[in-house]
């Protein structure tokens, strides 16, 4: 168990896992400091956002691109500050499996809702069609 | 110049900032683990992973319920639409509730990072707490909600959200049995090396929570009531 311990805690200071903390030249203050950092620009991101929704500040149909911005922006607040994703080396599968997971995601949300929206445009909405078979003797 | 000198690698700290090639000061002296030569990454780096892919996989399977209600966006059938009954004070204090959580649930690793068990399980029950107030709220916006006419059978975009939404929710409650547990587990075992790996994926997964929460408010409350 000591030398299980010893690997896992005091050796790979550049290695470590997205989520996990304490590395051996991380202090508790770095570590407080990086979380309320963290907390800090989410809290504001959450604010403008909230704030966003009914300012008269931003052309009425950009607030929707700006609530995405912002939403985005406090995702890679979270993964960064909290979840501790980095660029070092053991990272890298990580971040990998980060770009493919947002890959998918943006292919099934983007997907879905361009083709519903072509599909809306290429259908006749439903009164105009039973209209017309009405009026047809 | 001879062979070996020209073989003979510099030191790495010189130009390595990263230590590719000294992953670690301990029994691989010259080599990063989890990169050929070097062995097998560590076992925390590896739970990580294999948990971080878990949470991804749970990020896609939420994607589809937002898919499904971004395209129902306008399929009320007639019954009432989302920004009629969502209650924007409601949301704004659950939001504020699970980023709290999160917080302080970042600091309950702090504390596990240095052993000290009093406060290791004073943030992890604030987490808890807070967690419970986020589920109480959100039942009780369901049940506002269903009051007024609201409930998943009324239309397919009512569907739509009571799945999503409820989803989350259901997320939030098993995060919270975990929570109980972990504490139970700091408690009577300590912080042993398995233990503290189930600690980092836990607060992943609590993590992971608010990302989706984030999403969440953006896409169903502000972007539906924007419209």
């Amino acid at each position: 168990m000591t030398d299980e311990r010893n690997a896992d805690d005091e050796g790979n200071v550049g290695d470590v896992g997205p989520g996990f903390m304490e590395a051996a030249d991380h202090s508790v203050r770095q570590g407080i400091q990086g979380y309320l950092m963290g907390f800090a620009l989410a809290a504001l991101l959450t604010v403008a956002s909230f704030y966003v929704l009914h300012t008269t500040l931003i052309w009425g149909p950009g607030i929707v691109v700006m609530l995405g911005v912002l939403a985005v922006a406090q995702i890679g607040v979270h993964l960064v500050f909290f979840m501790h994703l980095t660029t070092a080396p053991d990272n890298t599968n990580n971040v990998l499996a980060l770009a493919f997971g947002i890959l998918i995601v943006v292919l099934i949300i983007g997907g879905s809702i361009w083709i519903m929206n072509r599909l809306d445009e290429r259908l006749m909405p439903i009164e105009q069609t039973t209209g017309q078979t009405m009026q047809m003797p | 110049m001879s062979a070996t000198e020209v073989l003979r690698a510099p030191h790495p700290h010189e130009f390595d900032p990263y230590k590719l090639g000294h992953g670690n000061g301990g029994g691989h002296h010259d080599y990063a683990t989890g990169h050929g030569e070097g062995g097998p990454a560590s076992k925390r780096v590896i739970v990580g992973y294999g948990f971080w892919l878990f949470l991804l996989s749970d990020i896609v399977l939420f994607s589809c319920f937002f898919a499904a209600h971004a395209v129902l966006q306008t399929a009320t059938a007639g019954g009432p639409t989302g920004p009629q009954l969502f209650d924007p004070f409601s949301v704004a204090l659950e939001t504020a509730c699970l980023l709290t959580s999160s917080f302080t649930c970042g600091l309950s690793a702090v504390a596990a990072g240095v052993r000290n068990m009093l406060w290791t399980q004073v943030f992890l029950f604030i987490t808890g707490i807070l967690g419970l107030a986020f589920l109480l709220l959100e039942a009780h916006d369901f049940a506002a909600m269903m009051a007024r006419g609201a409930s998943p059978q009324i239309s397919a975009f009512w569907s739509s959200f009571f799945a999503v939404v409820g989803c989350h929710g259901g997320h939030v409650t098993v995060g919270l049995l975990w929570l109980g547990t972990m504490m139970a587990q700091v408690f009577f075992k300590g912080f042993r090396p398995n233990i503290m790996r189930r600690l980092v994926c836990f607060n992943l997964f609590w993590h992971m929570l608010d990302i989706i929460w984030v999403a969440l408010f953006t896409i169903v409350y502000l972007i539906g009531e924007g419209r």
